[in-house]
């Protein structure tokens, strides 16, 4: 190994466990990963989002060992893992479709991965109930994989990925085989559970409200690179692209020139928006430059009377409406034809008394509601 | 108090269904089969045909006979049970070559990319496009002492005087293991391209080397095509007539050609019929324990489902 190459080109972070440092996978001519760099800490659970073909899954293949490197170096807690098999890895993951051994029972699969290691019978046994009362699958250990339902195979798996006290984690699209309802319940339990044991993990997703659910932090991926990484909150406020500004959550897109740069505040004059946009901090965009604005639907406020002020409201009329329960989303069409999304709390509909479809309106926002993104 | 409705005697759509396969089986094999047992029952005769029946009407009396001679006889005359034993003996190794030999077949070709997969298939399928008999023909012609193998081997100086080979146990197994060969390969085939590589993957992330993952889950998961392939070879094998007799030498004992004796040479076709019948029994008995071993595996899968 060429030492001098590989020598930490960002200052090390104490708390850093896993380093992906220019990795690249190219199948054939397909380029899948394009130059990758990463760093998870010690107990973190992270995020790959992406959606389909956006190289997540083959990032996670290539921690898994599934997948060797293109080029570049993967370490774990320190040590180089490039080439080590993944049988050699103190890794496990837990598989999209949980892959239980159809043939054995809850016990033996989760069991399985320390025969291998030549645990003694006796710990094994103890150690494969103390993962299995983690999850509670304890009283199903006689069992057949297909006399389980999704959730129990999922903790099943969860346990037998756990049991061998992996130094990283993997899940593969932990959520995808269940039904909606439990989701978000099994999405918690899971996150308890692996705090509980306190294991760095990094699970691959294309669902972004899986990620926010379940990430400390999260990397948004296309195109086999990672486009923006941060906590949830951060990408959400502060998307760095119109790609991840609609990746996370829905956003409303508009397209405009800046007319005015202050230190303190910009203009952005708009063809969608009859009046400019203010935006009460300074962007690092020149003047006369085509940006691009987002702001989130719950950031928009709608009232029947016109807003004061010369910026930041336009008039519309209420092209659609949805119930959504703690609140409605309205689809509101603006005098220059474009649609705009507004959430609106069920709180502040009762008191402004509900404006319907075909209705005539007002949307302001303030002037930190909106983001300021060059691409 | 027991009601009538036409819907007890009108057979119901699912009923219809099962009856052309049914009747397929009555006819084509319960009743030969049938037969074959009565005449197995009876005493050997000259005439037309030359045997005689159950039942005879003398003396104001319908007698009644059960012939037992022919099974005596095999019970008895030690040839036939060594005959039954040499049998299942050659069926046996020959299944366990096809086991040894077909299984890395069957996996490589599983494992291949679906072009050359179908490729591979092709080529395990393709000897059945000729008759199994000018097939083994063909083996002859190599195995005989002038054949194309001890000349080959002669020619390049390896050996000195011929190997004999035609006309031993040794040509009779060589014929089988080739003739048997993808009866074996084909459901195992099957099985091994049916699982979830996933599996494997998992097997490996928790630690299992390739080949402790091999014997953990591949063996186990494609347990039901090795024993469904076995049986294709087995049973067959056992009454095979045409392979040991163009092969085999003179005392290659299998049950097929002492059948063929007993009707063709001897003309004695309760004999004969007695021989079918036990056989037909001994290849039941691994058969029926088969189907229940597959019915117990399901419902132990299935059950609490």
């Amino acid at each position: 190994m060429n030492d001098s190459r590989y020598s930490a080109p960002h200052s090390a972070d104490p708390d850093e466990f896993v380093r992906v440092s220019d990795v690249v996978k190219i199948f054939g001519d397909v380029v899948a990963v394009r130059s990758v760099n990463l760093s998870v800490k010690r107990n973190e659970i992270f995020a790959l989002l992406g959606s389909s073909g956006s190289g997540k899954s083959t990032l996670l293949r290539m921690l898994a060992g599934f997948e060797e490197t293109t080029s570049g170096q993967i370490l774990l807690d320190g040590e180089d893992i490039t080439s080590v098999p993944p049988y050699r890895r103190p890794v496990n993951m837990m598989f999209q479709s949980y892959a239980l051994f159809p043939h054995m029972t809850v016990e033996a699969n989760v069991a399985f991965g320390l025969k291998q290691e030549g645990v003694d019978r006796a710990e094994i046994h103890d150690r494969v109930f103390e993962a299995l009362d983690l999850v509670q699958m304890a009283g199903y250990s006689r069992r057949k994989p297909n006399q389980l339902s999704g959730g129990q195979q999922q903790r099943v798996a969860l346990a037998r990925s756990l049991v061998k006290r992996p130094k990283l984690l993997l899940l593969d699209e932990p959520m995808s085989a269940l039904d909606k309802q439990i989701r978000q319940k099994t999405q918690i339990e899971l996150v308890k559970i692996l705090e509980q044991v306190g294991v760095t993990c990094i699970m691959v997703t294309h669902d972004q409200e899986e990620a926010m659910t379940m990430a400390h932090r999260l990397a948004v991926m296309t195109e086999g690179q990672i486009v923006q990484c941060g906590t949830p909150q951060d990408v959400y406020a502060f998307p760095n692209s119109r790609f991840v500004a609609s990746f996370i959550g829905s956003t409303n897109m508009f397209t405009g020139t800046i007319v005015v740069d202050e230190p303190d505040h910009v203009a952005i004059e708009c063809a969608e928006l009859t009046r400019p946009l203010y935006v009460n901090h300074g962007v690092s965009e020149p003047l006369g430059m085509e940006v691009h604005v987002s702001i989130r639907p719950e950031r928009l406020l709608v009232s029947r009377e016109q807003p004061d002020g010369d910026y930041n409201w336009a008039h519309g009329m209420v092209s659609h409406m949805a119930w959504m329960g703690s609140y409605a989303l309205y689809q509101i069409r603006l005098d220059s034809g474009k649609t705009v999304e507004a959430s609106v709390p069920s709180r502040l509909l009762a008191q402004m008394d509900a404006p319907g479809i075909d209705e005539e309106i007002f949307v302001s926002w303030d002037a930190d509601s909106a983001t300021v993104l060059a691409s | 108090m027991i009601r009538f409705s036409p819907r007890d005697w009108l057979p119901s759509g699912r009923a219809l269904a099962v009856v052309p396969p049914f009747a397929w089986l009555v006819l084509f094999l319960l009743l030969p089969f049938l037969l074959v047992l009565k005449i197995s029952f009876a005493e050997m005769k000259f005439g037309i045909p030359p045997y005689t029946s159950l039942a005879q009407f003398q003396d104001e009396a319908i007698q009644f006979s059960l012939h037992l001679r022919g099974y005596i006889l095999l019970f008895t005359e030690d040839q036939y049970v060594r005959t039954y034993l040499s049998s299942v003996k050659i069926a046996g190794i020959t299944t366990l070559v096809c086991v040894l030999i077909g299984y890395p077949i069957a996996y490589y070709i599983a494992r291949s990319s679906a072009r050359v997969r179908n490729l591979l298939l092709l080529a395990v399928i393709l000897p059945f496009w000729t008759s199994l008999l000018l097939r083994v023909y063909a083996w002859v012609g190599i195995l005989r002492n002038d054949g194309l193998l001890n000349n080959l081997l002669q020619g390049l100086g390896l050996i000195s005087s011929p190997l004999e080979i035609y006309r031993t146990d040794l040509a009779v197994y060589i014929g089988m293991v080739y003739a048997y060969l993808p009866f074996f390969i084909l459901p195992l085939y099957a099985t091994l391209v049916k699982m979830d590589l996933r599996l494997l993957e998992a097997a490996y992330d928790l630690g299992a080397k390739p080949w402790q993952a091999f014997w953990q889950i591949t063996v186990p998961m494609s347990r039901q095509g090795v024993i469904a392939g076995a049986m294709l070879v087995f049973i067959p094998a056992v009454g095979e007539y045409v392979i040991p007799e163009m092969l085999g030498g003179a005392n290659t004992l299998m049950i097929g050609r002492v059948m063929w004796n007993e009707f063709f040479n001897n003309a004695d076709w309760p004999m004969a019929s007695a021989v079918t019948c036990v056989m037909v029994l001994l290849l039941l008995v691994p058969l029926v324990y088969f189907q229940y071993s597959q019915v117990r595996q399901q419902r132990q899968a299935g059950g609490r489902a």
